[in-house]
């Protein structure tokens, strides 16, 4: 088999003194989708971030082959890691096509005019709004906007937190439909999720992560099935306090 | 040794008030000196104001003004004695610190110090342009101090006089640092919210601290007109306040004697730029200015603590007075228990369009632990946030004890007994553990600004650290009660947090995710002690995510879900209600 | 009052405020890509004008001495910070920006300034010769401390301040200049005599305010500035440079200033230290402004221009005065009314 488009070998991130991620290992394979999942708290918010740079990490990662560590933030953009971060971090107050342009900035013009069109016929809802500000946006729109300002810069391995956070059930369901066209179109996902059963139903391969730390990993059927997982959500583990 | 260490800086005081008659310091030198001691004045008011109490200003010479010109004023036109303008300099300042310091304190963020600026260089030109100030030249002939028919010309003597102030200056701000007013100062700048949860009323103290930093810059004012016997608007403008904070933040804003080691570099590296600058290049220029932003630039980028961390490290934390046998802190009555303590009634937050929490009922009774769980964003930290008067109610009513909470403000919160900790842990980091569970305690003491400076609060001071010592010991942190706080592990930190909460002698205790990060262990401890505190008739409600601890603990669960009620009863009715199965894993399929 | 004074006090006060404009923006923009609050700013305004000033007199001026200097120090800065991860293509454009350039512009302005070419070619000179100023400062001053607090960044901009006024009397001495108006034209309007200098300052202000609403309303890169602003988290996310952004930012500033510079020269005697004054009073329009809005901002940098004319009619000797004060009332309103919410540390 070949390597795997994303390699993380032992990564651990603190705060200060605090050790909130400890030893990490996880891998995504090139086409896979790939979920995270745990109980608030867990750390994968971190994790993530500190996959994309905007956090301080010790250990490896890997991407395309190469060791992106002490790559800053932009070049791992430009060399197809993307992330749609929990918070959106949209531009409130510029119109939905000028956030959707700005995804496709590290892209040349062509590329980024072509990728539009994409992103529009996959969210036709923020080609109606595209003269519209991104703060004036409902919360499931948002996401969308969000999802699609990252596919602008052609990601090769998109990172999503938590993009069901917030979002009615319906609204929720459409996402996870996108996400699962968006990998039959070739790109790689790594999702993190506190919305269990629907990221399990959608990934290839899941870890569950506890307290910093990834306990269980395996096919969504055996994880599904394993009775940690109940527990680490509604704490039916026994343990009395 | 011990004794060694508490006559220490009585004896450096000592050396530092002889050392000009010694004949080893040559007069330019004392000379300089006196310049140092009279601008680690303003820099101790400046260590306090921004260093300690997270307030910058670039005005400081602004009062060194207000101080040097009313002396002026009375000495060269109403041939008032030097003395007697002692206090008219100190109160001058005082009246105008307070009137401008009521609109400054205010300001959030960034618009303090440009508001510091922009009266700064208002009252430079005011300076400069009243006649019977002098305007632009100034008022020359100011006399000297005098003791008996002694002027104090020599500036040797006049060393005496600035450094017995500096040395006063720098008891009265340590006791003042150390008493039960100076701990919620010290919270001002990290912990806001914290102080404010805890009875204090940080705009008040953020006047106060002001208000004694403009003092010690009109001291210093004083002093400065006597020793140079003329004043002039210049060293009163915004380049001068500019460089005072400089020497604060050279030093290491928030240490004490940082403050004079700052004055001392930026004073002797102004005064050998001055030599040697155009020595080396050979016609005057305004060198040192050019090397002095460069400093500053280069001090910033690479030591931003400043020097007295790097060259002494961390201060070792005051030692809290132990209290006299029989004296303790009045106990509170708690209501009998199962009796209505908290109603919260159709409570609605609104953001913009967003329903933080919409319309929620529920109820705690006394001696009982109520749960409050969701998953993430459920609106928990809103509910909780309502109740404690951090925010405002959009519709609907909170209830405590029979008391309507509808102008519910932290500081009220805390006067009726709800303590509470927090989401993201609220302490003060470069205090010791202890102290900042003395925090709690605040609204128990009574001992203000005085009594602090004049060491007259010690067996009040006293009580409250016996207080914080047993709380402590409760949550099983007594071995680590001298530590700096910002030492400890986060699941620490969050026990620190009920101890201090605890100290407020709480009737309701808001706690919110006490038990994440905490070890298995840790986790028996804090249950066992919260058993502890229900019996005793304290009630608890709980926000938190590990639900093995809330489960076992709580005697009633609500569940909120997009910030409204989905179910509330007993933990084994929620496990199976269908509605939170729903809520957590998600209901996609 | 009469409406003729009144006329000619609005006419004085609406050229001020269209230089204070200028200069305001130039804060804000500044502020919102990189949250420094540029206390120098002004230092452009000041050199640009002694910069036309000696070229006027057939004076080769010691700006490009200046920037040669500033160019040094940037590359060493780079070198410093960047040790580690020096590649060649860094190098090569260190030696291209902060060292070739300032060395190329030295021979020019040696060749050119004694030959007089006009005032066209000593204004074009002056901008080439103060804007690269702007990315060299922020990349010796500020690219270090991009993770500071606002009032660590404001502290170091004082520094730079500092240095720059200090540098300004070692290259440009202590005497001060003006220079020839951009039009020697005047007409009547009424009892009051409209200069043409005051129409060409609000021609050129106009035009700059244009061309800066359609740089940032309608290119790209004027959009990613304003996305750096808007969220700098999400401007990171879609790789935004930081660092680029910064010094494109400041590259702006300083042309605005060279700008500024070139106006108010044949308005007033300038002095190699008169920028300061001329940097605060727009920095109290850009604080009206909130640090945020520019067609606020340029409302207040022109208010700013009226109240001080206003001011020196009425109570000449306290016109500073009341100007600073005008502020505090603003800072107190917005505090409540538009909280700003603290940094973390």
């Amino acid at each position: 088999m070949s390597a795997p488009l994303l390699d993380v070998r032992d990564l651990s991130v603190a705060y200060g003194r605090a050790e909130v991620v400890h030893n990490v290992s996880i891998q995504v394979t090139q086409g896979a989708l790939v979920t995270v999942i745990g109980a608030n708290g867990a750390g994968k918010t971190t994790l993530l971030n500190a996959l994309m740079g905007l956090l301080g990490a010790r250990g490896a990662i890997t991407f395309r082959g190469r060791p992106i560590a002490n790559v800053p933030l932009e070049a791992r953009v430009q060399q197809g890691l993307c992330l749609v971060p929990e918070r959106r971090e949209l531009f409130a107050d510029m119109p939905v096509e000028d956030n959707l342009l700005l995804g496709g900035i590290r892209r040349s013009r062509a590329e980024r005019n072509q990728t539009l069109e994409q992103v529009f016929s996959q969210f036709p809802r923020l080609k109606e709004r595209r003269r519209q500000l991104a703060g004036t946006l409902s919360g499931g729109e948002r996401q969308m906007l969000a999802m699609g300002r990252a596919l602008m810069a052609r990601p090769t391995l998109l990172m999503l937190d938590e993009p069901s956070l917030g979002l009615a059930p319906r609204i929720v369901r459409d996402i996870f439909q996108i996400l699962t066209e968006l990998r039959a179109s070739g790109v790689s996902i790594l999702l993190v999720e506190q919305n269990a059963r629907a990221a399990l139903q959608v990934a290839d391969y899941a870890y569950v992560m506890e307290l910093g730390a990834i306990t269980t990993q395996g096919s969504p059927a055996e994880i599904a099935q394993d009775s940690r997982l109940v527990e680490s959500y509604l704490g039916l583990g026994g343990n009395d306090y | 040794m011990a004794a060694l260490r508490s006559f220490a800086p009585a004896i450096v005081a000592a050396l530092i008030l002889i050392a000009p008659f010694t004949g080893w310091l040559p007069d330019y030198w004392v000379t300089l000196f006196n310049y140092i001691g009279i601008s680690s004045l303003v820099a101790i008011g400046l260590v306090l104001l921004t260093g300690v109490g997270g307030m910058t200003s670039f005005g400081q010479s602004a009062f060194v003004g207000f101080g040097a010109y009313t002396t002026g004023v009375l000495t060269v036109h109403f041939g008032v004695s030097p003395w007697l303008t002692l206090p008219a300099a100190l109160l001058v300042t005082m009246a105008i610190a307070a009137a401008v310091g009521a609109v400054t304190v205010r300001l959030s963020g960034h618009y303090l110090p440009l508001a510091t600026i922009a009266w700064g260089i208002a009252f430079f030109y005011l300076f400069g342009n009243i006649s019977w100030l002098g305007a632009h030249d100034g008022l020359p002939g100011i006399p000297a101090l005098r003791l008996g028919g002694h002027q104090l010309i020599d500036p040797k003597e006049y060393f005496v006089v600035v450094w017995v102030a500096v040395v006063l200056a720098v008891i009265a701000t340590q006791n003042l640092l150390n008493g039960r007013v100076g701990r919620a100062v010290r919270a001002l700048r990290r912990s806001t919210r914290a102080a404010e949860a805890f009875g204090v009323n940080t705009a008040a103290a953020k006047l106060l601290v002001f208000v004694y930093a403009a003092m010690l810059a009109g001291l210093a004012g004083w002093l400065y007109a006597h020793f140079q016997r003329s004043v002039s608007p210049g060293p009163f403008g915004v380049v001068a306040g500019t460089e005072y904070l400089l020497m604060a933040v050279l030093g290491g804003a928030g240490r004490v004697y940082g403050a004079i080691l700052g004055a001392a570099g930026i004073t002797v590296l102004r005064d050998q730029l001055q030599n040697l600058l155009p020595w080396l290049f050979g016609h005057t220029g305004n060198f040192e200015s050019i090397a002095y932003g460069a400093v500053l630039v280069l001090v910033l980028q690479t030591a931003s603590n400043g020097l007295w961390p790097i060259l002494f490290g961390p201060p070792p934390p005051p030692k809290p007075p132990t209290p006299r046998d029989g004296d303790a802190l009045p106990a509170k009555t708690l209501p009998a228990p199962g009796a209505r303590l908290l109603q919260v009634q159709d409570a609605r937050k609104t953001f913009g369009g967003l329903i933080a929490v919409n319309d929620v009922n529920f109820e705690v009774e006394s001696s009982r632990i109520i749960g409050l769980i969701g998953p993430n964003g459920a609106g928990k930290s809103t509910t909780f946030n309502l109740i404690t008067g951090v925010l405002p109610l959009t519709s609907g009513a909170v209830a405590f004890d029979g008391h309507p909470l509808q102008a519910q403000t932290p500081q009220r919160a805390a006067a009726l007994g709800l303590g509470r900790t927090f989401q993201h842990v609220e302490i003060v980091p470069d205090m010791s553990v202890i102290e900042n569970v003395a925090l709690g305690s605040y609204l128990l003491g009574r001992a203000g600004v005085f009594r602090a400076i004049l060491k007259l609060d010690r067996a009040e001071e006293a009580l409250l650290f016996a207080t914080a010592r047993r709380q402590l010991q409760r949550v099983g942190l007594a071995e680590v009660a001298m530590q700096p706080a910002g030492t400890l592990a986060l699941g620490q930190l969050r026990l620190v947090e009920v101890a201090r909460a605890l100290c407020l002698n709480p009737v309701l205790l808001l706690l919110d995710e006490p038990a994440a990060g905490l070890r298995v262990g840790e986790k028996k401890a804090l249950a066992k002690l919260l058993r502890e505190v229900r019996a005793e008739g304290v009630s608890v409600l709980l926000v938190e995510h590990d639900m093995d601890f809330v489960m076992s603990l709580a005697d009633r669960l609500v569940v909120l879900d997009f910030g409204t009620k989905i179910a509330e009863g007993v933990p084994a009715e929620i496990r199976k209600n269908p509605a939170v199965l729903e809520a957590y894993l998600g209901g996609v399929a | 009052m009469d409406t003729t004074i009144f006329l000619f006090l609005l006419q004085d006060g609406v050229i001020n405020g269209a230089v204070y404009a200028l200069v305001a923006i130039a804060l804000v923009l500044v502020f919102a890509v990189t949250r420094v609050i540029f206390v120098p700013q002004g230092e452009f305004v000041a050199f640009a004008a002694l910069t036309v000033a000696a070229l006027e007199n057939g004076r080769a001026p010691s700006t490009p001495w200046l920037l040669l200097a500033l160019g040094i120090l940037a590359a060493i800065a780079e070198v410093v910070w960047h040790f580690r991860d020096l590649t060649v293509k860094r190098i090569v454009r260190v030696a291209l920006l902060d060292l070739a350039l300032p060395v190329a512009l030295l021979w020019l302005t040696l060749a050119l300034a004694p030959m007089k070419l006009g005032q066209l070619v000593n204004i074009l000179l002056a901008i080439a010769l103060i804007t690269p100023m702007g990315p060299m400062i922020y990349r010796i001053a500020f690219e270090p401390l991009a993770h500071s607090s606002v009032l660590v960044l404001l502290m170091a901009a004082f520094g730079v301040h500092f240095s720059l006024i200090g540098l300004g009397l070692v290259f440009f001495g202590p005497e001060g200049s003006g220079t020839t108006p951009l039009s020697s034209a005047s007409f009547s309007l009424g009892d009051l005599v409209v200069t043409g200098q005051s129409v060409a300052v609000l021609i050129v202000t106009a035009a700059l305010l244009v061309l800066f609403a359609l740089f940032f309303g309608r290119t790209l890169l004027g959009k990613a500035l304003r996305a750096c602003s808007s969220n700098r988290i999400g401007a990171r996310l879609v790789g935004i440079p930081t660092s680029a952004a910064g010094q494109f930012s400041f590259a702006i500033a300083a042309l605005l200033g060279a700008v500024s510079g070139i106006l108010v020269g044949p308005l007033m005697t300038v002095f190699y230290d008169s920028g300061f004054l001329i940097g605060l009073k727009a920095f109290v329009a850009a604080i009206i402004g909130g640090l945020v809005s520019y067609p606020l901002t340029v409302i207040a940098a022109l208010g700013v221009g009226f109240a001080e004319a206003l001011f020196s009619f009425w109570a000449s000797n306290f016109k500073e005065v009341l100007v600073f004060t005008l502020i505090i009332p603003v800072l107190a309103w917005r505090s409540i009314y538009a909280p700003y919410h603290e940094e973390s540390e």
